[in-house]
């Protein structure tokens, strides 16, 4: 079984190329400046690590962080019951179903996001039929209730496809045998569904927390720009200032930053690693 | 199941050979045109290609930084590109361009004298414009009634909430410089920093910052006013399905910025005599008149202009299509802002960021 | 009353899910080009669409990407996950580490990384950078997408296989793949997802010769995106939704289910 983790080394060749030698790179323009197209050119410089940690920056870096983390975990609320629900379908309709969460999310997301301000624009769709009906408007865009709804929107099928992927693989015997024990159906979830979840919802955290960080667009088109995230502010750095050296710096504290809560959060993940500490030697 | 998958593979994999095998074989020379997304009549495409058997490679892009950005880095080559004034500077200062031949553009007689020699290219070596516009305020007339011809308007709280701006470096610190009746291009440490202050003022009553959706949002009356270039009144105005006629465009009278969209050749070109022969084509006049009748936007020909105002002398009224000359004597040209640059965009970022 | 309970919960997550898509679908058929104003029911979009060719041939080059990065990316990251399942202590944190990287940088930085390493080590930018591109993105969610099914995978089975017999190759391929397949499913489901739909990344490792229709859309926002490709979208939708079908409508007659 041992010989098992070569099938690893490939992957991490690939790995070594094209995603530690570019974070090098990121690296290098992060403690320079000058000219980014001629490495003859650039001289060291800690200027952008001096602009993050102004206050002003760092308010955005927590902003983003914590806008992340509700979002995380408002797909985590409202995805696992979707899949159980999925899981325990007929089998002829699961495969479906799970089909039909995804799809929406193969239409262009620059188009979603349009969509999503038109039904919730102050004038949008949304508003008009509340004024039909003789209910108060809702002014949730631009603010910060619609780039949740826009983030929750985009990352939540990440977040149900992994949980709903071990949900369907629990055996069954194992839950009638809790139900057996005289387990009500609380106690079994919570005893023995959950933690046989936990991979998958760690997966499924995983999955939307890192790249919800480093959002951008969605803050951008349904916050109206006004407090901006970590990914805004980095992707205005690159594609409208031209100012890669702030934009690299930026991107690095924030690499580390997410770095050190993954830790702490694989630290909380002990218990789904803990038939992993004992290997079967073969 | 698994069948279905794999003819999706092989039919897959038969189209793709398929595409790869009918560009082989002849020898024809490709003009790789880099432009804006829907800022060309398509069929001037077709009709180019028709009538010199050069085909165009033509791909898109969204802005002057990203364009700027892949070809800084190189790796691949664009022959025509449609740099922005201040990006057309940048270009010439960090020696980006070749220097056209005119012998190769005779058509170039037909550009509005006024439109030449301007101070992103002074002596007009690199560029010939192909687009001009300004920006100013685009409105919603039953919403707001005071008249809109000041930057003021913009700052005024009995608007409040109702106002949008241009999530631009160049068009929020500009459009607040002058309405303090300063340079759009100022270096000016003491201007700029006053600048800075007055857009965090008017932060408070912004409703959001916006780039080009500002022009819907305002159609769809989601808020009163916002900053807007020329051609997006244009946009409106052209659509015939709906009524857009409750939708004005003001420019301030502290002068504005007058825009424009340039062709130039980047030194990546590797078939300057085609690409000189595709700016000629684009500015004769007939072209010229039907690329501008499709996009909506100012020509900067003369005789696609005179013909555009014996059809349509209505269009003239505009001031977003043809503004006034007091009104282009106030107002200026982006340049490159050198190394302001950078001290634009830091004052612009903690505005937003703040 | 569980079952409505149920019923009513998975309306609302598909409302919530197709809200926009039914948006997107309306404005395909809005004469006017403008989202904020409805002019009239028109086909002229679908007829337009036919007649462009950037959007044919964006079309052409996103579709083969997404399927070759899936491809591939699902294949290689299936592979990788095993190898990682049974890495042991700091190694496996390593890897896992750095396979996290592509997911939490920001695109953007991803993108001019990519660009910048494929230029300075010479190579032409185009379809094959593209596609290096698009499969470094999409082999991180596989791997995430298979490892819970491995770590659920009872690893008895797989010594049992090997105890009676069978070589390693074997037993991965009869007693793991099977196994872990609704992991690999849907991680490639995944890998289609973000492929089919990334501008940033595209972009700058796209070159002149390639483009796809993410490029197409982000750069027509300045004049103000095309309904056609509303109407685009819901053709390609409306082809999805068919096939799906189509493949229910097989897999009831008894053929085995991938998820």
């Amino acid at each position: 079984m041992k010989r098992m983790k070569l099938l690893a080394y490939p992957y991490s060749v690939w790995m070594a190329i094209f995603i530690v030698v570019p974070l090098f790179l990121v690296l290098l323009y992060s403690f320079t400046e000058g000219n980014i197209h001629n490495l003859t050119e650039l001289r060291f410089s800690t200027k952008g690590y001096e602009r993050v940690l102004e206050p002003l920056y760092l308010k955005v870096i927590m902003n983003s962080f914590v806008l992340a983390a509700i979002s995380t975990l408002c797909c985590l609320v409202l995805g696992y019951p979707v899949a159980m629900i999925v899981s325990k379908a007929n089998p002829k309709v699961r495969g479906m179903l799970v089909m039909f969460l995804i799809v929406p999310m193969w239409m262009n997301f620059l188009l979603r996001t349009y969509a999503w301000m038109s039904i919730l624009s102050p004038n949008g769709f949304l508003n008009r039929v509340l004024e039909l009906v003789g209910l108060p408007r809702l002014e949730i865009m631009p603010g910060k209730t619609a780039v949740l709804l826009g983030m929750i929107y985009n990352f939540l099928p990440f977040m149900i496809l992994p949980i709903y992927t071990v949900l369907s693989k629990i055996d069954k015997s194992v839950i009638e045998a809790a139900n057996d024990l005289g387990a009500n159906k609380i106690k079994t979830f919570m005893r023995v569904i959950l933690p046989l979840s936990i991979p998958g919802v760690v997966s499924g955290i995983t999955m939307v927390f890192l790249p919800a960080v480093s959002t951008f667009v969605i803050s951008g088109l349904l916050g109206g720009g006004k407090t901006p995230l970590i990914g805004d502010l980095i992707e205005q750095q690159f594609m409208w200032e031209g100012n890669w050296h702030f934009g690299s710096s930026l991107s690095i504290i924030l690499m580390v930053m997410i770095l050190i809560s993954m830790a702490i959060m694989s630290r909380l993940d002990r218990n789904g690693q803990q038939e992993d500490k004992n290997p079967v030697k073969m | 199941m698994k069948k279905i998958l794999a003819s999706v593979i092989v039919a897959a994999i038969l189209i793709s050979m398929a595409f790869s095998l009918s560009g082989c074989g002849e020898e024809q020379v490709v003009l790789n045109v880099f432009n804006w997304g829907e800022y060309i009549d398509e069929s001037l495409l077709d009709e180019f290609e028709k009538q010199t058997g050069i085909k165009i490679n033509y791909k898109t892009y969204d802005t002057n930084e990203t364009m700027l950005a892949k070809l800084e880095a190189g790796g691949s080559s664009y022959d025509v590109v449609f740099p922005s004034d201040y990006a057309v500077s940048e270009m010439i200062r960090k020696d980006m361009l070749l220097p056209l031949d005119f012998e190769n553009i005779p058509n170039y007689k037909y550009v509005d004298e006024r439109l030449k020699n301007l101070e992103y290219d002074p002596e007009n070596k690199y560029s010939v414009p192909y687009f001009w516009g300004t920006i100013g305020i685009l409105y919603n007339k039953n919403m707001v009634d005071d008249p809109v011809d000041t930057w003021d308007i913009l700052w005024n709280p009995k608007y409040a909430g109702q106002i949008l701006m241009k999530k631009d470096v160049r068009d929020a610190m500009g459009a607040s410089l002058k309405r303090l009746g300063y340079s759009m291009n100022s270096t000016n440490d003491e201007e700029l920093k006053q600048a800075q202050q007055a857009l965090l003022e008017q932060k408070k009553i912004v409703t959001g910052y916006y780039g080009d959706e500002i022009k819907d949002m305002i159609a769809n009356g989601d808020a009163a006013m916002g900053l807007t270039y020329s051609g997006d009144f244009m946009d409106l105005y052209w659509d015939e399905s709906a009524d857009f006629s409750h939708i004005g465009f003001g420019i301030p009278k502290e002068g504005t910025n007058l825009w424009f969209d340039c062709m130039v050749i980047p030194k990546s070109c590797k078939h300057k005599k085609e690409a000189e022969m595709f700016i000629n084509f684009m500015l004769d006049p007939e072209i010229s008149y039907q690329n501008s009748i499709a996009v909506g936007y100012t020509s900067p020909n003369v005789e696609a202009l005179n013909r555009i105002r014996q059809e349509m002398p209505e269009v003239f009224e505009l001031p977003a299509f043809w503004p006034d000359d007091s009104i282009l004597e106030n107002s200026d040209v982006y340049v490159d802002l050198g190394d302001y640059k950078s001290v634009y965009n830091q004052l612009w970022t903690e505005v937003l960021v703040d | 009353m569980k079952k409505a309970v149920v019923r009513i919960y998975m309306g609302l997550i598909f409302l919530f899910l197709y809200a926009p898509i039914i948006t997107l679908i309306a404005f395909s058929f809005n004469k006017s080009k403008s989202r904020g104003q409805w002019g009239g029911f028109t086909l002229d979009w679908y007829a337009e669409l036919f007649k462009d060719r950037l959007i044919t041939e964006a079309l052409y080059y996103t579709i083969l990407i997404a399927v070759l990065a899936t491809l591939i990316s699902t294949i290689v990251g299936t592979i990788s996950a095993i190898g990682i399942h049974y890495m042991r202590g700091f190694s496996k944190n390593l890897v896992l580490n750095i396979n996290n990287l592509p997911v939490l940088n920001p695109d953007i930085v991803t993108g001019v990384a990519l660009m910048t390493l494929f230029i300075s080590a010479g190579m032409k930018l185009g379809f094959v950078t593209m596609l290096i591109a698009h499969v470094l993105f999409c082999i991180p969610y596989v791997i995430l997408a298979v490892l819970p099914k491995l770590r659920q995978l009872n690893r008895h089975i797989a010594e049992a296989a090997m105890d009676l017999g069978a070589t390693p190759g074997y037993a991965l391929r009869k007693v793991i793949l099977p196994e872990i397949r609704p992991g690999i499913v849907s991680g490639a489901l995944m890998a289609f997802t973000l492929s089919i739909d990334d501008f940033v990344i595209s972009f700058f490792t796209a070159g002149n010769e390639v483009s796809n229709l993410s490029i197409l859309i982000y750069s027509m926002a300045k004049r103000g995106v095309k309904p056609s490709i509303n109407a685009l979208s819901t053709l390609m939708f409306v082809t999805v939704v068919i096939l799906l079908l189509i493949i229910n409508k097989k897999s009831e007659k008894g053929e085995e289910l991938l998820l």
